[in-house]
């Protein structure tokens, strides 16, 4: 089997965030970047298992600039044969599904894979745009998947449940908690990933339909209020009466 | 006109549904414009959309979620009613779907946005990001626009009653995947719609120590919620971890009860609009993020917290 595994760049988890430009960009001194975590532990991983199990070849992707090399060597090092960078500085949702749609109609992938969505813009849609750019079924929030020949069978997150559903390849699917467990990549891994190959590709034009205008931080949250451990009737009267919640 | 598509988990339109209507309507409002909604598959009393604004309703037959099939039917739907403008709910459909609305309408898409669109000069929208970190301003500037609303934000509001459910001459194409199995709790409001959440880590110690959470849920009529660790050894099911690779909610109320509240648990949650921290470490950094903050042995807090409530009740 072909797969097909996109992986993005995020900030660490406990980034503190600031803004540079009047608001309007991302501060990225001193920030610690990593693969996004849904990305690496649960797609990549699921991937390199079907591989190891049924054969065939492992292909990580990623859109944006050199300095992203860092994060596929580190896909290398897990176990992915090899890799495609487009060469780009990022950009919306849609530019880089249309980069990843671009190389996968070229590479015939039985599957492609995405993690639930990325931690920084939290915005879950690449993966269902590339789906509709390749004409593709696509399975979201993938928390187990079973495969026999060329059929799947795939739990996914629903609200306060799971639904289970079965597709033929080639498809796309997204990754969440418990589709794989997560891979330290070892020496020999690391060692191998530097000889491994990574192409480096040109991106494709895209007339760019959303664009972020400012940021903000969210509104500081007022300082805890503190109550005493026997007074839980007070307690339930602010609940009440002050925040309205109950 | 603004075309909002209305999920239906289990045939059901729930409080999600209505939250999107009602932010659809309003942004019909902004723009002059009507709004129609649409639902997918075999819906119980669709009709109903019409109290929260929609001008009518269009049922369209279906098989089991696919977003590709509804995709193509909400796009289908914009097109037939000359929606530029399409609105669904941040749910689970709504993940799966708005990316491919997007790329069939030629659309500009925004998810989970959290503010009504600014058409004062284009069209944009506020969105949460780095997790609750930061809220990101998009602009839209494509003529047609799609957005997903996060969930517990706009309130469902009344303003109109049922209208009639046409049929809108809408064919599904043929689906390429099979629903074999849909399983959800039953009896409890899902994490994700509650708006009272108690939420218990790894200072219960022991999954036998449940029983007083739940209590505390049961007199509240909240959903109970856990941190990850405790899902992780299997204390508690899976569905019930909240945080960054959890479920991500915002209910009115949460009770965080023995977590230490670590910044990947706090990503899931601090957008609720109260939070109660019951912990026995005074340094516990949850006590940041909350808004009452109770230092104390959870063993006699809960409780007692139950009896009050219980009184409160009364
Ligand atoms: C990339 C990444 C993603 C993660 N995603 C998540 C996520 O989605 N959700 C999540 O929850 N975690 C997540 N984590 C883990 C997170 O960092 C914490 O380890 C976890 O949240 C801790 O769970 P806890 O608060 O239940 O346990 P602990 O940190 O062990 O805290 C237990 C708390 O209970 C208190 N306590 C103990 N006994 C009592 C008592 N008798 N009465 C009152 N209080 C008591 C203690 O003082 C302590 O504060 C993630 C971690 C990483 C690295």
């Amino acid at each position: 089997m072909k797969l097909l595994v996109c992986v993005s760049k995020t900030p660490d988890t406990t980034t503190k965030i600031a803004f540079t430009g009047d608001n309007t960009a991302l501060d990225t001194q001193g920030v610690q970047y990593i693969m996004n975590p849904y990305d690496e532990w649960y797609a990549l991983v699921r991937a390199l298992e079907l591989k190891e199990a049924a054969g065939g070849t492992v292909t990580i992707i990623n859109v944006g600039a050199a300095s992203n090399d860092t994060v596929i060597r580190k896909g290398l090092a897990i176990g992915a044969d090899d890799a495609i960078r487009v060469d780009a500085e990022g950009g919306s949702a849609y530019f880089v599904a249309k980069q990843i749609a671009e190389q996968a109609k070229a590479g015939g992938y039985d599957m492609v894979f995405f993690g639930k969505e990325t931690i920084d813009y939290n915005g879950s849609q690449i993966g269902s745009m590339v789906a509709e750019m390749l004409d593709m079924p696509f399975v979201s929030y993938a928390t187990k998947m079973d495969v026999s020949g060329n059929t799947a069978t795939i739990s996914r997150d629903i609200e306060g449940g799971q639904e289970v559903v079965e597709l033929s390849t080639p498809f796309a699917l997204s990754a969440a908690k418990g589709l794989a467990e997560q891979r330290i990549p070892n020496m020999r891994g690391i060692m191998m990933a530097k000889r491994k190959p990574l192409n480096v590709v040109p991106a494709v034009a895209v007339d760019e339909k959303v664009s972020i205008v400012s940021y903000a931080l969210p509104p500081a949250k007022s300082d805890c209020r503190y109550i005493d451990a026997e007074s839980m009737d007070e307690l339930v009267e602010l609940l009440h009466s002050e925040a309205k919640v109950i | 006109m603004v075309l909002i598509y209305a999920s239906s988990p289990e045939g059901q339109l729930k409080k999600t549904a209505f939250e999107a209507v009602t932010y659809g309507y309003k942004v019909a409002q902004s723009l002059g414009a009507e709004a129609v909604a649409l639902t997918i598959g075999n819906v119980d009393n669709a009709g109903v959309l019409g109290q929260y604004g929609a001008s009518k309703v269009i049922n369209v037959p279906a098989g089991g979620f696919d977003s590709g099939v509804y995709a193509n039917i909400i796009a289908q739907a914009a097109e037939k009613t000359g929606a530029n403008v399409v609105v669904m709910a941040d749910d689970s459909t709504g993940k799966s779907l708005l990316g491919r609305v997007a790329v069939r309408m030629d659309a500009g898409s925004v998810s989970g946005v959290k503010s009504l669109p600014d058409t004062a000069n284009g069209f944009s929208v506020e969105k949460n990001v780095f997790s609750g970190k930061a809220i990101a301003s998009y602009n839209i500037s494509s003529a047609n626009k799609v957005v997903s609303v996060t969930g517990n934000t706009f309130p469902p509001e009344v303003v109109g009653a049922d209208v009639a459910v046409e049929d809108g001459g809408i064919t599904a194409p043929e689906s390429r995947i099979t629903v074999k199995e849909v399983s959800t709790v039953k009896g409890t409001v899902p994490l994700p719609e509650a708006e009272l959440v108690v939420s218990a880590g790894r200072g219960v110690k022991d999954p036998g120590n449940w029983g007083i959470i739940e209590e505390l849920a049961d007199i509240l009529g909240a959903t109970t919620a856990c941190s990850r660790p405790v899902a992780d050894v299997g204390w508690r099911p899976h569905h019930e971890h909240v945080g960054q690779t959890g479920v991500a909610i915002r209910p009115n109320l949460y009770i965080a009860i023995g977590i230490s509240g670590a910044i990947q648990h706090l990503a899931g949650v601090n957008q609720s609009k109260t939070i109660v921290v019951i912990n026995k470490d005074p340094e516990a950094p949850f006590f940041k993020a909350a808004d009452y903050g109770i230092v104390g042995d959870l063993f006699e807090v809960v409780p007692r917290l139950t009896e009050a409530i219980k009184k409160h009740k009364g």
